[in-house]
């Protein structure tokens, strides 16, 4: 089993190989699947914590403040801290509720979470799914989670749970547009929706620098648009803590809560990774044309780096418009969208194809 | 045609009103030795509260045991909860006239809100917020403090 930080392609093969020489089919595929399964929950649950803590610390530091300091050397284990107190607490379940929608609808914001990271691609040949409609699959399986929040905020049997549902029902079903024809201006310039021959494709340039203008905008509107997907600031009017307490998530306690908690950072963690996929290369190196040995030296830092350091900073892009803009009202929110960034995206998807059809890019 | 170019100008404007304020709260982040919050108990040697810190009320005296207060009371007046008695008394000067002084000014830290009436009423100046923050006492009855030492007097020249 050779471990090669450069190309997981043969590590996976490998494992496979051997599993089958000792197992039937179907406990290698149970075996693989249990696997891929406990990694998934593992990095989750491990970078979920570490965006709480990471959102904490750069709020704080955009306040002129510090963040949590005093657990563990500057604060790093305060919110293992705070999710051990979120899996003692109780888990109440106030009058009136529809139980069945009630209990379900945690589970289902996780299944959208976790079914859109299956596609993701980590490094060369870190990824569970290749679909050959990667980008459909991604924008299809994330908007299962507005159907979680539209039943938590139903099944609570509390109106600020519903206004908030009903406003994240409607922000999140405008900015799924913008999202996707975004996304659908990108895989013009790809030519194929598959994750993996997309990264594959940025190979000599990133396509924000390959599409060049055209990319640069849809970029700007992926960015926004999937802020608002994540019901984050300044587009998170769905829990609007001075108006909503919390919104659709109102009435959960303990991990409950903590569900739609992860969830929400997972979601961040999505948009993020989806847009370094698309427009900033995915796992690829950072490549000038004809720089060599510059091109040898980025070759040398492992892909995975490479996606965590990107994805990281995409992640400090979305948390420095939360904690700088002031929250948006509905109709705000609606405007943006409908005649702002929905006209602009048409027009862009529209000189990307002349951009495309004329060669005109790198 | 001019809609379209207010509409793109509005665009543009709104984009760049935006990057105003992540240019803002981007100073802050990139410069965290600004930082205002104060690890309190650790940098408990070292800490320098600021100037319009009120901490309490202090009356200072110089090196003789001195201090500037004349007894009139303003301090008293002025108070909204009663958080300063004035005890006053008599005494002869040197050209045998009966003046009023100082026996104790007695504060009350435990009803005091430290809104700086008494401070910017006195008018000789001589009581002052002081920057002692550390109050806690496990005796309420400790909180009630004589400002002016035993054994002190009025400086000279201190007009009424």
């Amino acid at each position: 089993m050779g471990f090669n930080i450069y190309d997981f392609t043969g590590m996976t093969h490998n494992m496979h190989v051997s599993f089958m020489e000792h197992m039937s089919p179907l406990m290698t595929t149970i075996v693989e699947w249990t696997i891929i399964g406990v990694c998934y929950l593992l990095f989750i649950a491990l970078f979920g914590l570490f965006l709480v803590y990471a959102e904490r610390k750069v709020c704080a530091m955009f306040q002129q403040r510090m963040g949590p300091m005093r657990v563990g050397y500057w604060g790093l284990l305060q919110t293992i801290a705070d999710f051990i107190k979120l899996l003692m607490k109780e888990l109440i379940t106030p009058k009136g509720v529809d139980k069945f929608l009630y209990n379900l609808a945690p589970f289902i914001i996780m299944i959208a979470t976790f079914m859109a990271m299956a596609v993701l691609p980590f490094a060369k040949g870190l990824q569970t799914l290749d679909f050959d409609i990667g980008v459909f699959y991604v924008t299809a399986v994330s908007s299962i989670g507005v159907i979680g929040i539209l039943i938590a905020g139903w099944s609570s049997n509390n109106k600020y749970s519903l206004i908030g549902a009903m406003r994240s029902g409607a922000q999140i079903l405008s900015y799924e547009l913008s999202v996707s024809l975004s996304l659908v201006t990108m895989i013009i310039l790809a030519g194929s929706m598959q994750l993996s021959v997309i990264v594959e494709g940025q190979r000599d340039a990133w396509f924000i620098f390959k599409g060049h203008v055209p990319a640069l905008i849809a970029f700007v509107i992926f960015l926004i648009a999937g802020t608002a997907e994540t019901n984050r600031g300044p587009f998170d009017l769905a829990e609007a803590e001075s108006e909503l307490t919390a919104g659709f998530h109102t009435e959960y306690s303990g991990i409950k809560f903590a569900f739609f908690f992860l969830a929400e950072y997972i979601n961040m963690f999505i948009v993020a990774a989806m847009a370094v996929t698309v427009f900033l290369g995915g796992w690829m190196p950072l490549h000038f044309g004809s720089l060599e040995s510059f091109n040898h030296v980025m070759d040398f830092i492992p892909p995975l780096v490479w996606f965590f350091l990107k994805v990281g900073g995409v992640i400090f892009l979305i948390m420095w418009f939360k904690w700088t803009f002031p929250r948006l009202r509905v109709d705000q929110i609606l405007t943006l969208e409908w005649k702002y960034l929905l006209p602009i995206n048409l027009v862009n998807i529209l000189l990307m194809s002349l951009v495309v059809l004329t060669k005109f890019h790198l | 045609m001019n809609g379209l170019f207010e509409y793109i100008k509005t665009v543009f404007k709104g984009v760049g009103t935006l990057l105003t304020g992540m240019k803002i709260t981007g100073s802050y982040f990139f410069r965290p030795w600004k930082h205002v919050t104060q690890q309190y108990p650790e940098n408990r040697e070292t800490l320098k509260m600021f100037d319009r810190f009120r901490g309490e009320v202090i009356m200072p005296h110089n090196e003789n045991n001195e201090h500037l207060c004349t007894g009139c009371g303003i301090c008293e007046l002025n108070c909204p909860n009663g958080s300063i008695e004035i005890i006053s008394m008599s005494v002869l000067t040197e050209d045998g006239k009966k003046k009023r002084a100082i026996d104790k000014h007695i504060y009350h830290l435990g009803m005091c809100t430290f809104c700086n009436l008494c401070v910017k009423a006195c008018p000789t100046g001589a009581i002052i917020m002081g920057q002692e923050f550390e109050h806690a006492v496990w005796d309420r009855t400790k909180l009630t403090k004589v400002l002016n030492l035993p054994g002190s007097k009025i400086a000279q020249g201190v007009k009424e």
